[in-house]
């Protein structure tokens, strides 16, 4: 188990280095270059090559690409994730102050997806081809498809537009203004969460009929077991062990919706800063937010996969 | 239960490849969501190949004098900021979705059997190098992945095919690595080696076609993703920009006139929505009927 742990954890280095090499070439092999923009927003034109190359020197772009690489890497080691080209400012310090708030929605429409989807998935597999089955199903099946983007626009033309409930767009900490947070995110976080609900709806559903078809099952409806004891002590326990796949997934995919419903709502989260950077070539910002993002990614799959091996003693590491 | 039964009986006594294909039909045209999912794509691909002659105007002239409609005979959706059809932009961006749809699964598919066939075929170092780099690019959301591809390549069609194509690329090289460390462990595959057969008539006549039917259920499944993501990069302003009709691009565009005109936005959305919820229907239906392990279920 501790070799297999050593392992993993080796591996997962050496993937999260196959990423920084491909987000650093990748984004300077690639045509834009950020001394133009910045040029173009402090001072409009009559930029001479001197000062061109001046500006480059200072941002250290007019070394080899491999060594800005060992540079860029040696600091992200010791936890320096470097400064903006337009701003001029570590990037950490604007990232650190963005995740809490992308965190709030994300864990929230995190939350919901669990709280939601599996006790809907459960009641489609245990009450099967009744009219609630068909109902949830055909509900998990448009949440799957919906796209996110179009969804929010269409809430906000009801909900604030129309209606007049709920505010437009925009942010509030809750710690500032917790009434004014909670109306804020209603929305954003309803269309985060739908991915999320719908996906875990149609996973527990068929996982949960797969394993309600078990002998097991069958014993302990003959020993005379209640049916709710029979499904939540018998059946969920190894009815829901897919779903951890789906859980580290869906933090994926709260991460990518993320971008999206920032954008959408006008959230200063983390997801528009990653758009905008990308947009205007700042790479240091691209390339750290990028590496928390994977790094992130990893270990939620180290972490399944370790709590694969912890709840089903049927899988044993080699 | 009594399918069940039926089953076994056609596995022992019929030839295996007439039970295989009545089980299809069954399964897959059994189901009124799935008929429903494939007469909804049939009635797309109509739409793009047939665009000119169905729409009703044609999708890039302007003409400021009529712009901003609302839906009337002449406009059945009613015109956009610039005066164009709104009807006829949603079928031309038909043509658009299925365009790219196609030819990133085609794509990416490829690459990825290539790949894929390649890593499971050879094992030790090959297998390392090519799995360790999908690894890294698994490491990105899809959506993020081409979002990030694709804003920096900047907008157009070429650099939506190749950011879509690179995000899609994992997920079929793991497939496809997956049946053939599976297939090749079979007694044929052993046999063709005894009897002379070199590597790639082996991978090419005996691996492949055995690695076929997941694939097939991926693909019809990625479609409706490939499509999806597609929206998201026209929306997001960096995939397929005005005048090309694309419907990520016409709700972003009709958002400004969302208070006054909300048909613009919600048309070309909702139309997305039934493309992608075709092909997720078609591709459970095909996956229910090609899955070996459900025979017998269903």
């Amino acid at each position: 188990m501790i070799t297999y742990i050593i392992r993993r954890l080796l591996l997962a280095v050496v993937i999260l280095f196959l990423v920084t090499v491909m987000v650093f070439f990748g984004m300077r092999l690639l045509p834009g270059d950020p001394i133009l923009l910045l040029v173009t927003s402090v001072e409009a034109e009559g930029l001479s090559i001197e000062a061109y190359e001046k500006l480059r020197k200072e941002h250290g772009l007019d070394r080899p690409m491999v060594v800005q690489y060992i540079d860029w890497l040696g600091g992200v080691v010791q936890g320096d994730l470097g400064n903006s080209i337009l701003r001029r400012t570590p990037v950490i310090d604007e990232i650190m102050q963005r995740i809490p708030i992308t965190l709030h929605l994300g864990a929230t429409a995190y939350i919901i997806g669990l709280l939601v989807g599996i006790p809907a998935g459960t009641i489609c597999a245990v009450r099967r081809g009744k009219l609630i089955d068909t109902i949830i199903t055909v509900l998990a099946n448009i949440g799957i498809t919906v796209p996110v983007f179009w969804l929010g626009i269409m809430l906000i033309y009801l909900f604030s537009l129309e209606l007049g409930w709920l505010p437009v767009q925009g942010y509030t900490s809750p710690f500032v203004d917790f009434w004014r947070s909670t109306k804020q995110i209603i929305l954003p976080v309803f269309c985060m969460s739908v991915w999320g609900v719908a996906s875990l709806t149609r996973q527990t559903r068929s996982s949960m009929l797969e394993v309600m078809n078990q002998d097991y099952i069958r014993t302990a409806r003959a020993k005379g077991l209640t049916e709710s004891m029979i499904i939540i002590k018998h059946a969920m326990k190894n009815g829901l062990i897919p779903i951890l796949t789906l859980a580290g997934m869906g933090l994926a995919m709260i991460i990518a919706g993320s971008v999206i419903i920032e954008m959408v709502f006008n959230i200063p989260g983390i997801g528009r800063l990653l758009i905008g950077s990308i947009i205007n070539k700042d790479y240091p910002y691209v390339e750290a937010i990028v590496l928390i993002i994977a790094a992130t990614v990893l270990l939620i799959n180290l972490l399944v996969d370790l709590a694969y091996g912890w709840l089903d003693p049927r899988i044993r590491y080699g | 239960m009594a399918s069940v039964t039926d089953n076994s009986k056609t596995m022992v006594e019929g030839p295996p490849r007439v039970g295989e294909w009545r089980r299809f039909r069954r399964v897959f045209f059994g189901r009124p969501v799935v008929m429903f999912g494939t007469v909804i794509i049939l009635l797309f691909i109509i739409c793009a190949i047939f665009a000119p002659l169905i729409a009703p105007h044609n999708p890039f002239t302007t003409d400021l004098s009529k712009n901003l409609q609302r839906p009337s005979s002449e406009h059945l959706l009613g015109t956009d900021q610039l005066g164009r059809d709104s009807l006829s932009r949603i079928i031309y961006g038909a043509r658009t979705s299925l365009l790219i749809g196609f030819t990133v699964v085609a794509i990416a598919s490829a690459a990825g059997m290539l790949l894929g066939t390649l890593a499971g075929f050879y094992g030790g170092w090959v297998y390392n190098v090519i799995m360790r780099l999908i690894d890294a690019l698994m490491a990105f959301p899809m959506i993020l992945l081409a979002l990030v591809v694709a804003g920096a390549l900047g907008e157009g069609m070429r650099n939506v095919l190749i950011a879509l194509s690179i995000a899609m690329l994992p997920v079929y090289t793991r497939l496809m690595c997956g049946q053939v460390l599976s297939v090749k462990e079979n007694d044929y595959i052993l046999a063709s080696r005894a009897s002379g057969a070199r590597d790639w008539r082996i991978m090419l006549r005996h691996i492949m076609p055995n690695c076929f039917p997941p694939l097939i259920v991926l693909i019809t499944m990625m479609l409706g993703m490939v499509i999806l993501t597609e929206s998201v990069l026209s929306f997001m302003g960096i995939g397929i920009v005005p005048p090309t009709p694309a419907w990520g691009s016409m709700v972003n565009e009709g958002r400004l006139y969302l208070r006054s005109h909300p048909i613009l936005s919600f048309a070309p959305g909702l139309v997305l929505m039934l493309a992608v919820f075709a092909f997720n229907m078609v591709g459970d239906g095909l996956r229910d009927a090609l899955d070996p392990r459900l025979r017998g279920a269903l």
